[in-house]
């Protein structure tokens, strides 16, 4: 990226003033070495966000923004229903409500090492993962409409889960004022054999050792204890998401035409927050958070049955469960008055600072955990949201490392098997239906991870807390 | 006839070349296989009906890749042969293929949905035409 037509605001904060049609400036939170890397496209985007109808303070990207639809992927942007303020389906993406969840699991690195392999073989065989790959669970119409209604209440209440991991994750568990009467047939048609299952590309479910600590405070409340061993579950809400994405695009694609909003980019589609249009996709959308919510809801009782075999007794308590691909309604305080306002996360997490009363009490006095997923091979981060990331981006972190090269470049570079064959000889199992799959995901694919969550710390959106390193990764 | 693939930092463009705007279209489809699998090994056993309908041919090329997405997902199938007819705004199409053998076609990704990022159908400056779109995985 070319910076000479950004202001720095300081070592990790960059501005491009407002210009052409840009209603709000665009702030971009990276250290230079990621600003250099990131692509022009990152910053056509953002600054095409900041022109849309009740755009609020500033669009923001992330230290891990790279190039996406409409938004880039890394983009935060917050819009007032009353100033003539957007929902853009563009600006929640395609795979709706994708998210992490790290669940403990008590065991020492020592206890897991010594059962790794059937470990990997156990995993891999009852986690649903990859192209074609279906759970054994079928809804009909009734059943669906209400696990979109229920999210992971709804799973918990079929017997998938605890009660008490509902207050682990955002919303309760439960995204109210879901509308699965909005969800088209054809959506629920692609989802009705893929609850459970994990998905293909950057999704995984990893065995995790917690390699180091860096906030000993936060991480005992967190219940994070170096070398200790937990599990993480990448994935998101599957075929409903895809489809409901797929069909509001091009819903809003119209519906911003016909209210007069003029798109820089046809995959900015948006519609007005008080139109029919942009209340059906709330609806719909917040459906399909229910079904992220319930799939990894589900994913995680799979996991706990494989646990409970062969370690048995463990019961995998949840730590936190966060969602990238949203928009959600909050409060946020904008030059000292409170307001209402619709945020877009795009391949960003919620980080809710200390004290914040939507964190379950046992967590509130320390911040949201902000659960971020690296690459198969490389390091994932805990974080924990702060004060200041309310003023920064609307309480918003990083999400992931971000692709450094295309996936076709990935293939032609590394070969499945091999990668596999290299990460065990470093402890690390690999298990995937597909070997192409793996060579696309190569940890050498994506940018630094490290880089990006140091870049979020310095910049004061999240505090780093712990960093986990894979033993076990069950890739889609 | 052909098809590519061309570079996006996160996904995969989806390209086909061909004598008439139905057969880059055709084409197109076959880069979308291809994302997921060696469309040679997808054996055209089995005949799907797709129509779709649009207000000009970018948006139209968009609706047909995902028409396909949602029907190698419901069924969990894989395509390797089309024939398209267009008209009027309107596509009329048959797509071959089979359902997913895990262990021949060793598919890499799922693909979740054809985007607008660098969509275009086009005639290019030797006669032939091009459809071209980004699809998100």
């Amino acid at each position: 990226m070319d910076l000479s037509q950004l202001e720095r605001l300081s070592e990790y904060a960059w501005r491009v003033p407002p210009r052409g049609g840009m209603r709000v400036p665009a702030v971009l939170y990276a250290d230079r070495g990621l600003m250099e890397a990131m692509d022009d496209k990152v910053l056509e985007q953002i600054c095409n966000v900041a022109g849309l109808p009740g755009i609020v303070k500033a669009a923001y990207a992330m230290p891990d923004a790279h190039w996406g639809y409409g938004f880039p992927i890394g983009g935060v942007a917050a819009f007032d229903p009353d100033q003539g303020g957007v929902v853009s389906a563009g600006g929640v993406g395609f795979d709706i409500s994708c998210g992490v969840r790290t669940l403990h699991t008590g065991l020492a690195v020592a206890e897991v090492m010594a059962r790794q392999e059937r470990l990997a073989e156990r995993l891999f065989q009852v986690i649903p993962a990859g192209v074609g790959s279906t759970g054994r669970i079928h809804l009909d119409e009734a059943r669906m409409d209400e696990m979109l209604a229920g999210g992971a209440a709804w799973a918990v209440a079929q017997g998938w889960g605890r009660p008490e991991d509902l207050e682990r994750i955002e919303e309760g568990g439960r995204m109210s004022g879901a509308k699965p009467e909005e969800v088209s047939a054809r959506a629920k048609h692609r989802q009705r054999n893929e609850m459970g299952t994990l998905g293909s590309g950057n999704h995984y479910l990893e065995v995790q050792k917690i390699a180091e600590i860096y906030d000993p405070a936060v991480a005992r409340r967190f219940g994070l204890e170096q070398d200790q061993v937990v599990v993480s579950i990448h994935c998101g809400s599957r075929g409903l998401g895809h489809q409901i994405g797929t069909e509001f695009l091009k819903e809003m694609a119209v519906a911003a035409r016909q209210h007069g909003i003029s798109l820089p980019d046809r995959e900015l589609a948006c519609a007005p927050i008080h139109s029919d249009t942009g209340q059906r996709y709330l609806g719909a959308m917040r459906a399909a958070i229910n079904c992220a919510l319930a799939n990894r809801q589900i994913l995680t009782q799979l996991t706990r049955d494989v646990f409970d075999e062969i370690f048995p007794g463990t019961t995998l308590d949840l730590l936190y469960d966060v969602s990238h691909n949203t928009c959600k309604v909050e409060t946020h305080e904008v030059d000292g008055q409170k307001r209402r306002l619709y945020v877009h996360r795009k391949g960003a997490t919620r980080a809710f600072g200390p004290g914040h009363p939507d964190l379950p009490p046992a967590l509130r006095d320390a911040g949201q955990p902000v659960l971020i997923g690296g690459s198969m091979g490389t390091a994932s981060y805990v974080l924990a949201g702060t004060a200041d990331s309310e003023t920064l981006a609307f309480s918003s972190a990083c999400h992931g490392a971000g692709r450094a090269m295309s996936r076709h470049q990935a293939t032609r570079r590394w070969r499945g098997r091999k990668l596999v064959d290299d990460l065990a000889g470093h402890g690390i199992l690999v298990r995937s239906p597909s070997m192409r799959g793996v060579a696309e995901e190569a940890p050498g694919a994506y940018k630094d991870v490290s880089a990006v969550v140091e870049a979020a710390e310095r910049a004061g959106l999240a505090r780093r807390v712990a960093r986990l390193e894979p033993l076990v990764c069950i890739k889609g | 006839m052909t098809w590519e693939h061309f570079r996006h930092e996160a996904d995969i463009g989806v390209r086909g070349i061909g004598a008439t705007r139905e057969e880059a279209f055709a084409e197109a489809a076959v880069a979308l296989t291809a994302v997921v699998t060696d469309p040679a090994t997808v054996r055209p056993r089995e005949a799907v009906p797709v129509q779709c309908e649009a207000p000009d041919d970018e948006l139209l090329l968009v609706d047909w890749l995902n028409a396909l997405i949602y029907e190698m997902a419901v069924r969990h199938c894989l395509f390797s042969r089309f024939e398209v007819a267009i008209g009027g705004g309107r596509l009329d199409a048959t797509a071959w293929g089979e359902p997913v053998d895990v262990a021949r076609h060793r598919p890499a990704v799922e693909v979740k949905g054809a985007t607008y990022t660098e969509l275009a159908v086009r005639r290019l400056p030797d006669g032939r035409w091009l459809a071209q779109c980004v699809v998100d995985v």
